[in-house]
């Protein structure tokens, strides 16, 4: 009886360990109450919830090599996977995860987030800061004739031509600007905007100089942009573009006269600085100015900036991150360490996301967002809540079904099933596995296979016993013949399980796992303590000469 | 004790003919309905594009839905109720949208929600769920599917060449196929979206099936070594037979957890639930109307040297 002894005590020791790997722990979470995340410590039990069942958001980004491909693609790789990371960090999500996929993506997942597209642009913003002079010497005017000529001879604005009486409507913006702002009006920019007039391809119609407005700054019409925009792509315009120049959008519409205007500088393409000297960012907000992002220098940054600014007094110098203009104010005197970027219309929480960015640094090349997926918090509830409606009733259905047909056995079996259920949820959670939707469902179904077992074995004793076997040798019989069958079916299984674990995405994954920790569970549960049991009932009953099954 | 199905001695293989009309005429519609009305409908993981699931606070105007979203741009978007009157799926991966993705996954999404917000009328929605795939994203998950199906395909036979002889693995094969084929033609008729936990559950049927067909043949495994004078035929009734009471009772604890979660586990895994539960009846139908007619077959047109049934192949080697 030592054997029974051994079987016992491994049972003993497998529910020790399975409820030691559940035993609910304290974890920091952040929760969300009155409307604001919170960090908060709660004790639960240490399963990991897939985002599919505890709402958040998963985000997969790629290197994006639309705008030119990227030379040493893994290094920069490495460095945005860094800059991600500090991102995330700052952002403050409970157990993010930030991965690098293949070469050349990073998966993000952030557990509880609830506002997608704020969280999309905190990981995704390049951030890249600098700091331009905006150009006076009229270059633009200067060419904007011979760009026209380019795209009529390249047959673009074949369209453009024709429609003349669109072209003389919008030769009349300038003294639409002009109305409205008449006072600063200079006799240079008027005779600027004459020269634009002039010609009739789309950048003399479609760009205005802004009357009033800094050097170097022009307008189009907001439904312009995309026409003018495409045309600036074009290989042929950008050579003829000035050297040394360059033309970038503003990052707000502008209205005036009740139509919305974009505007579009022209700025020297040596930046004096870039943000890689910075050192701190924080918003304010400030009486007349609206909210603002302070950031500081450090000293090498600093004497750079002062000597640029003391160079460019009364010049304007353009502030462009990701290659938009923010504001291009005029320079009073040299500027130290500090600065500041004005945020237009932009709220409070934008500021404080563009200081966390800045911050983190600016990433080292462009991402875009190859696939997202973001589930509220309380879907996730709601699918837990509905899993586990469908848990409880299978469990009950089977365990009618059980103990229905095969009484004392049957009973022994559920014991089994309880123990299956302990032993696959302490494997998810002692190996840090992630319970998902398709997870839970295979959890379910699992329930369904596992008793299989049980069935194979009782129908082979059912058939010993028929043969006029005793009690003993019948239940030793049955578990023996039955093993080929279950030992077959389960590998079967699992083979499935395991090409889905390694092909499948994030829920798919969970599916498989958790089957595969069915399996596992099902041949410890069903066969092995199923079969002690058996033995114990056997042990106190020596000289039985029916079982009930 | 309680015996359901006990000693019974059903000819079941008499009908094979009957229930190989029936099946080829179940997958023909299936088929049939592929090649006329329109192939199969595939998920965003395998198309790239958007979904979005929307919660009104009252039951929103769904021509009105479409007619924004038309404005917006985003054209051709499937609407469809979703478990309640006033929770809606929208989906759109049409060539267009998708092709909008290629610079950002995200970009149709916010431009739905920009347009919804806009629109006038005082029903408030929550976003309670987005997916996008970018066309990158999703051409690598076809082509994962894709290998994840052909790879569990070639380890099944893997297992079952080395489990089994040839004669028992290609009558297994053989109803595995046909087991796919039924399960894709009830889908189509289902209308029910191919995604990737659907094709989960295929594989999962298909490792069922496995299982159920491999049950019966390890059952005629043994009784050819025990009964050498039994025609095959009867020999193949007769497992059939025995196995039966383990079929019912397994297909029923099997049935009892996917119908919970066919009705109680929502409507995210409906799919799921729906081929799981189709897929117990295909592979126990396929297990005693096609694995062992086929079996039968071969045996027939390549019988076993006597000796072999006598215990040196490889079949009755293994007990």
């Amino acid at each position: 009886m030592t054997n029974l002894k051994y079987r016992l005590l491994t049972i003993a020791l497998l529910v020790l360990a399975s409820a030691w790997a559940l035993y609910p722990r304290k974890v920091v979470e952040r929760v969300k109450r009155n409307g604001t995340f919170v960090f908060d410590t709660i004790q639960r039990v240490p399963l990991k919830r897939g985002l599919d069942l505890q709402g958040g958001m998963h985000l997969t980004l790629e290197v994006d090599e639309s705008k030119g491909t990227i030379a040493n693609k893994g290094e920069a790789l490495d460095r945005a996977l860094k800059v991600v990371r500090t991102r995330i960090d700052e952002f403050g999500v409970s157990e993010p995860v930030v991965q690098k996929v293949g070469s050349d993506r990073i998966i993000v997942e952030l557990p509880g987030i609830d506002d997608p597209a704020r969280a999309t642009e905190v990981v995704q913003k390049s951030a890249f800061l600098q700091f331009q002079i905006t150009d006076k010497t009229q270059a633009f005017e200067k060419n904007v004739g011979r760009l026209d000529a380019i795209l009529k001879d390249k047959g673009i604005v074949a369209a453009a031509k024709a429609d003349t009486g669109q072209a003389a409507a919008k030769s009349a913006l300038p003294n639409l600007f002009a109305t409205a702002d008449t006072a600063k009006k200079a006799k240079g920019d008027s005779a600027a905007a004459d020269s634009l007039k002039a010609g009739t391809g789309p950048f003399s119609t479609k760009v205005a100089k802004a009357p009033g407005g800094d050097p170097g700054m022009y307008m189009v019409a907001e439904t312009d942009r995309d026409e003018i925009d495409s045309y600036l792509q074009n290989p042929d315009i950008q050579a003829a573009l000035p050297p040394g120049k360059q033309l970038k959008w503003g990052a707000d519409t502008i209205s005036a006269g009740g139509k919305a205007y974009r505007a579009l500088y022209v700025l020297d393409a040596r930046p004096i600085i870039t943000g890689e000297y910075l050192t701190d960012a924080k918003p304010n907000t400030v009486p007349g100015e609206g909210t603002i992002v302070e950031f500081q220098l450090n000293n090498e940054g600093g004497r750079r900036f002062k000597s640029e600014t003391g160079k460019h007094v009364r010049d304007y110098m353009a502030i462009v991150l990701d290659d938009r203009v923010m504001s291009a104010p005029i320079i009073q005197s040299a500027i130290g360490t500090r600065g500041q970027i004005t945020m237009g219309g932009s709220g409070l929480q934008a500021a404080q996301d563009l200081a966390l960015v800045l911050r983190a640094g600016a990433l080292p090349v462009p991402l875009k967002v190859a696939e997202t997926r973001s589930i509220g918090a309380s879907l996730g509830q709601d699918s837990i809540n509905k899993g586990i409606r469908a848990l409880v009733v299978a469990i009950a259905l089977v365990v009618l079904i059980m103990v229905v047909y095969y009484r004392f056995s049957g009973l022994i079996a559920v014991g089994g099933m309880v123990l299956y259920v302990l032993y696959t949820l302490a494997a998810l959670a002692g190996f840090g596995a992630t319970l998902t939707l398709p997870g839970l469902a295979g959890f379910v179904l699992g329930i369904g296979i596992a008793v299989d077992a049980n069935v194979l074995i009782f129908e082979r004793i059912r058939e010993e016993l028929d043969h006029g076997k005793s009690v003993r040798t019948s239940i030793d019989e049955g578990f023996k013949h039955a093993m080929s069958a279950i030992i077959d079916s389960n590998v079967s299984t699992a083979l499935t399980a395991l090409v889905l674990y390694q092909y499948g995405t994030g829920p798919v994954k969970g599916f498989a796992v958790t089957l595969i920790a069915g399996l596992a569970a099902t041949m410890v549960a069903c066969v092995f303590s199923v079969r002690t049991f058996y033995l114990v009932w056997l042990n106190r009953n020596r000289g039985a000469e029916t079982v009930s099954i | 004790m309680l015996r359901i199905l006990h000693g019974t001695n059903y000819d079941f293989i008499k009908y094979w003919r009957t229930a190989a009309v029936l099946t080829i005429a179940f997958i023909l519609l299936g088929m049939g309905s592929a090649l006329f009305k329109g192939g199969f409908p595939y998920s965003i993981e395998f198309t790239g594009g958007t979904l979005m699931q929307l919660e009104f606070t009252t039951p929103p105007n769904v021509a009105g839905l479409r007619s924004t979203l038309d404005a917006a741009g985003v054209k051709g978007a499937e609407i469809t109720s979703f478990g309640s009157n006033r929770e809606y799926t929208l989906r759109a991966q049409g060539a267009e949208q998708v092709a909008a993705q290629a610079a950002g996954s995200e970009k149709i999404a916010a431009q739905i929600e920009a347009a919804l917000k806009a629109a006038p009328t005082d029903n408030q929605f929550k976003v309670v769920r987005v997916e996008t795939v970018g066309p990158r994203v999703g051409g690598e998950l076809r082509r994962g599917a894709v290998i994840a199906i052909l790879i569990s395909f070639v380890v099944t036979l893997a297992y079952l060449a080395w489990r089994f002889e040839w004669r028992f693995g290609l009558a297994a094969v053989l109803a595995t196929a046909h087991d796919i084929l039924t399960t894709i033609a009830f889908i189509k008729l289902l209308h029910l979206e191919i995604s990737l936990t659907v094709i989960a559950a295929i594989l999962t049927v298909i490792g069922y099936s496995l299982n159920d067909t491999i049950i019966i043949f390890d059952r005629v495994r043994e009784n050819l070594h025990k009964n050498r004078k039994m025609s095959f035929y009867d020999l193949l009734n007769r497992s059939v037979n025995e196995t039966l009471p383990r079929s019912i009772l397994t297909h029923a604890t099997t049935l009892a957890a996917t119908v919970s979660l066919l009705l109680l586990a929502g409507e995210v895994i409906r799919p799921f639930a729906w081929v799981m539960s189709f897929g117990i009846f295909t592979g126990t139908f396929s297990s005693i109307y096609v694995a062992s007619p086929i079996l039968m077959w071969v045996e027939n047109k390549y019988p076993r040297a006597n000796e072999a049934r006598g215990g040196t192949s490889r079949a009755a080697a293994r007990p």
